[in-house]
């Protein structure tokens, strides 16, 4: 994003990592996408009882200027496919997305023409949450899975670097029309 | 007496709230002080005998049972040199695809022989939805003290009826046939 991107490679790189990092998921401000009952735990997780502020993400930003993390609670219909595309894009980079719920991660049990079947055909998903709805442990639990990608997330040299040796994975590995798993 | 200003009556509730008990849940740290209810709808749970064999006989009806689709199950049959559970077939392939289910139990309802529960184990997020649908390894039981590791053939002299009715207390235990079905 900044200057932090220019640095050259080492042992100034990883420091800067390592704070930007922290500062990053330190103060992670969600933005308001509740669709649907999924919204009702995620109010609950920001309330007095979970208290999200605890994490430094208490504020739901009904702008998605100012969020860093859309919480995609609820199914996704295809008429609101655009909508949630471009509430993504006007948030400001570095963004993440969390799947919450099993509609927004692969369409639960509306496997139907209606809805998006996961939200990862829209827009990327850092954290997948199954559960329907989740509770607000569940959700707790996925932030916090998510803070710790953040808090590993790397910059500059180090990151097209990550993004060259994914890329080596990528092609190397199996199709998923080769996944057999157990089955014969 | 004057009465006070509103504006100082109203941090009277702000001071009183300084002694209440805190209703906040340290979920990460403490959770072990507020544990889901027994009958929380967690991860499922794929059942042993107390001999170790595998409870589930591959029957689909779980599956049947779904109404998100998110269970498939492939039977197989058992033969006499490799036996994973009592009676004629096993579950040879168990998915549960946690990104479809919906926790709801009608598969714990559907199922015959209660090799299908549920944990209370709630804390599934991943970053990838392959590694969301849990294969048979990630779904059986652990092995207890006094199991094998199943295949092994069934308890000397026994018949299927002394699985079902729970008459198998370990390996090679069997529990006397007291009459009752208890």
């Amino acid at each position: 994003m900044g200057i932090e991107e220019k640095l050259p490679s080492g042992f100034l790189l990883t420091t800067v990592e390592k704070f930007a990092g922290y500062a990053r998921k330190s103060a992670l401000w969600p933005a308001t996408f509740g669709l649907a009952c999924c919204a009702i735990e995620m109010m609950t997780t920001g309330g007095a009882r979970y208290d999200l502020a605890r994490f430094g993400m208490e504020v739901f930003r009904a702008s998605p200027r100012q969020a860093d993390l859309m919480i995609v609670a609820g199914r996704v219909s295809q008429k609101m496919a655009p909508v949630l595309r471009q509430i993504y894009d006007q948030m400001p980079g570095p963004k993440w997305v969390l799947a919450m719920g099993v509609c927004a991660s692969s369409g639960g049990m509306f496997n139907n023409y209606a809805i998006v079947q996961g939200v990862d055909h829209v827009v990327p998903v850092d954290i997948y949450l199954p559960g329907c709805p989740p509770r607000p442990e569940m959700l707790i639990d996925a932030i916090l899975k998510l803070h710790d990608q953040i808090s590993d997330t790397k910059l500059g040299k180090n990151r097209v670097r990550e993004i060259e040796q994914q890329e080596r994975e990528a092609l190397a590995a199996a199709p998923t029309s080769a996944m057999k798993g157990l089955l014969r | 007496m004057p009465e006070l200003p509103q504006v100082v009556r109203g941090f009277g509730v702000t001071f009183r709230t300084m002694f209440k008990k805190v209703v906040t849940e340290q979920y990460p740290e403490e959770k072990h002080l507020f544990p889901p209810k027994p009958r929380f709808h967690g991860r499922h749970q794929l059942n042993r005998y107390a001999d170790g064999l595998e409870k589930c006989i591959g029957c689909e009806l779980c599956a049947w049972a779904c109404p998100a689709d998110a269970i498939y199950v492939e039977g197989a049959d058992n033969t006499e040199a490799e036996r994973f559970s009592p009676g004629e077939r096993y579950g040879r392939v168990y998915q549960i695809n946690y990104l479809r289910c919906i926790l709801c139990g009608l598969c714990i309802e559907a199922c015959p022989t209660r090799a299908l529960t549920m944990t209370n184990e709630y804390e599934l997020a991943d970053s990838s939805r392959a590694s969301l649908i849990y294969e048979k390894q990630d779904l059986l039981a652990p092995m207890l003290p006094g199991m094998l590791a199943p295949p092994h053939a069934m308890a000397e002299g026994t018949t299927t009826d002394d699985y079902y009715s729970g008459r198998i207390k370990g390996l090679g235990v069997v529990a006397m046939d007291t009459g009752d079905a208890s």
